[in-house]
């Protein structure tokens, strides 16, 4: 296991600049999330690290060793990719084995195999090893895949949405089955992802990733209830964070086009206009309550029911947990939670207060 | 019929999977297929129905008018049928001096012979009467030399042939492994590497394919002659490796295209070398479009003409041009070019049929995926 460390890795295409000026550490066992919309760098960084493609500018450290000459066989990393890394013509106990073969290793055919099953066993698929490649299910596949990698012990597992092509339920599964493999082995993992839910519940860190540029590098809380920018805010979180255009006059904050209007906090310096941003939770009905809107839409999911209130011309998404009762049309009463809101500027970068 | 009316659906069902509810038109066009399938594998085939004929015809019969189809052992398998008993002007059988029937040959049957098979493996000269005569009453001679008496013809010594063949499968065998070998090299740095000026390299590539090869015959004649590889064999397999590169560029790189980078790049990152890599994932992979260009690459290699009669005299002369300058004593003689040929199809053959699994898949260029 190593600690792994970027700095300022630049990469350029021929026509786009893939990366712009990452940097990250990855301590040594850690689970590290990297989170960005598609187009937004994550497969190149990866592929940086694990010498498919060599950067433009900037240094991949292994544990503080320059590796940037080292070809991918020298750098001893495991990839778990997206798709297609099951070879077809092999089955799964030579696809498992296929890693220790590499002639480099010099492995025993017996300690292959005692490495195999050992493998097998942690991800369940003893069963499989006689079996084709081409006679699994996805969710099979990806485990075959996981297993190629936790073989053989590499430095770093690099993952590239490994989950990204399973069905919701065998995404949900694997996740569970992933972290606890991570966490008991103590593998330092790189686990690229789009998905926010997969960054939330897996990650010990997340770096979120946006047009080639690290965005906010933090702890899932970090993430979750800090967020640097408009675009962090948007990306984790469901349903998505409300977000308005807010102004401030000597002291009160009011959404522009509604009735509703709050006290300025009192650290913290706010522009006239701003925009608020408020998670659904925190939108919290209250027969009570301060505000009051119309209830415009219900979108029951069992758990919990997605609520959209319409206040004035702006439009509030809030959650309650369960089915509701409420009708359509029906005025509803409502409080924000002041300490949980955030505040952006224009150009979308986080307002401390 | 009947239980399709009993239980059948109103409307005729035109693909089912229970033969039973098959309309009975669907059936019959099913039956038409066959039928059309039948026909053109026999208007395919016959050539070389027509070819293995020849080989055991003689001289006279491969050229007979109206053509002759059905062969016949004298004394031996359907003589008796073919030979029938000539007729007397009132319709009776007419009689020989000991007062047998005399037979005559129908006229679509012919006798079998081997002297085209023989015949293509010797040398022959013409011989008197008064010497076929007295050859014949030699109890020195062979089966071999027995047919060609027969023709009145003796063995002089072996016929160039074996070497011609020989020289063919060496120059046509070597020169699509080297092809198929290169071009597999080549195609696969062009599928995976950006390398510059990459669409100009492929269209120059393919652009030594614009000429027609007999617009160069000369120059490279001239250039061969100066090299000291005319008529070498050396000189043929080079000849056809480079004429044969640009195909076997192109198709192979389409293969590799259809092949996943990913494959290759989760073998690098296991710790096998680019080489190691190729090998042991690429390669099983490829196995179809590999199969597929080395059976089009011998397929040229093979049957090339123009170059062979061009810059071979004897040494390295192969087969195609053999074939079409075999000389008989006094004419054509058709059941030596037939048996030619026939030997000729024999390798290619048997190439295309070792290797049909995966040319099933290789020629429609990767259409029908795995």
């Amino acid at each position: 296991m190593s600690h792994v460390e970027l700095q300022h890795i630049t990469k350029r295409f021929k026509t786009v600049t893939a990366l712009r000026d990452v940097s990250f550490e990855i301590q040594d066992g850690e689970f590290f999330v990297l989170l960005g919309p598609t187009g937004a760098g994550k497969t190149t960084t990866l592929r940086v690290i694990a010498g498919l493609e060599q950067q433009t500018y900037g240094h991949v450290l292994f544990d503080g060793e320059i590796v940037d000459d080292l070809p991918p066989p020298d750098r001893d990393i495991a990839f778990v990719f997206q798709q297609y890394s099951l070879y077809p013509n092999m089955s799964v106990y030579d696809n498992l084995a296929f890693p220790l073969r590499a002639p480099m290793r010099r492995m025993s055919e017996a300690e292959i195999r005692q490495r195999v099953y050992q493998a097998a066993e942690i991800l369940r698929i003893t069963h499989l090893l006689e079996r084709r490649t081409s006679h699994l299910s996805g969710g099979e596949m990806q485990r075959v895949s996981l297993g190629r990698a936790i073989v053989r012990q590499p430095r770093i597992f690099l993952m590239d949405e490994p989950l990204s092509n399973l069905d919701a339920k065998l995404r949900e599964a694997l996740r569970v089955e992933l972290k606890h493999i991570q966490k008991t082995q103590g593998s330092t993992t790189l686990f690229v992802t789009h998905d926010q839910i997969e960054a939330l519940t897996m990650a010990d860190r997340i770096a979120v990733l946006n047009k080639g540029r690290i965005v906010q590098i933090g702890n899932p809380t970090d993430i979750y209830d800090r967020p640097a920018t408009i675009f962090v805010a948007q990306l984790v979180g469901v349903p998505r964070i409300n977000l308005v255009d807010a102004r401030c006059d000597d002291g009160t904050i009011s959404i522009v086009n509604s009735s509703v209007h709050l006290p300025k906090p009192v650290s913290g310096d706010l522009p006239r206009t701003f925009k608020l941003g408020v998670r659904p939770e925190h939108v919290q009905l209250d027969p009570q309550g301060e505000f009051v809107g119309q209830l415009l839409l219900i979108e029951p999911l069992g758990v919990e029911s997605i609520l959209h209130i319409k206040v004035g011309q702006q439009s509030l998404v809030c959650t309650v947990p369960g089915m509701t009762r409420h009708k359509l049309g029906e005025e509803l009463r409502f409080n924000l939670v002041r300490e949980r809101l955030h505040y952006f500027r224009e150009d979308g970068i986080r307002i401390q207060v | 019929m009947a239980r399709f009316e009993e239980v059948g659906p109103r409307s005729p069902i035109i693909e089912s999977t229970r033969v039973d509810l098959v309309h009975p038109r669907a059936r019959l066009g099913v039956t038409i297929r066959a039928i059309v399938a039948i026909v053109i594998v026999a208007i395919m085939l016959f050539p070389v129905v027509w070819l293995a004929l020849t080989t055991i015809k003689t001289r006279p019969d491969a050229v007979a008018v109206p053509p002759k189809f059905i062969p016949y052992f004298p004394d031996g398998l359907l003589s008796d049928w073919c030979m029938v008993p000539q007729l007397n002007k009132d319709g009776t059988p007419k009689l020989d001096k000991n007062g047998q029937p005399v037979l005559k040959e129908r006229a679509e049957c012919f006798d079998v012979t081997l002297e085209g098979i023989v015949g293509l493996f010797f040398e022959r000269r013409t011989l008197t009467p008064a010497q076929q005569k007295q050859y014949m009453e030699s109890p020195e001679f062979g089966w071999a030399d027995r047919i060609l008496l027969k023709r009145g013809l003796v063995i002089t010594g072996p016929s160039d042939f074996v070497n011609r063949f020989r020289n063919s499968l060496i120059i046509a065998g070597t020169s699509t492994v080297l092809a198929v070998a290169f071009g597999l090299l080549a195609a696969y740095a062009f599928s995976r590497w950006d390398i510059k000026g990459k669409p100009d390299f492929l269209f120059f590539i393919l652009s030594t394919r614009m000429l027609p090869p007999v617009v160069v015959t000369i120059p490279i004649f001239l250039m061969y002659r100066q090299l000291g590889i005319y008529d070498t064999h050396i000189g043929m397999i080079l000849l056809y490796t480079v004429f044969n590169l640009s195909l076997s560029v192109w198709l192979l790189k389409g293969f590799l295209d259809e092949i996943p980078k990913e494959y290759e790049e989760a073998a690098l990152v296991d710790g096998y070398s680019r080489m190691q890599a190729f090998r042991k994932v690429v390669l099983p992979q490829a196995a179809t479009g590999i199969a597929a260009t080395t059976v089009f690459c011998l397929i040229f290699a093979w049957n090339e003409y123009a170059f062979s009669l061009m810059l071979t005299s004897d040494v390295a002369r192969t087969m195609p041009p053999a074939i079409a300058s075999t000389q008989g004593a006094g004419g054509l003689e058709w059941a030596i070019i037939a048996t030619a040929s026939m030997l000729f199809l024999i390798p290619v053959v048997v190439i295309t049929f070792a290797l049909r699994q995966h040319l099933l898949r290789g020629v429609t260029f990767g259409a029908i995926r795995q």
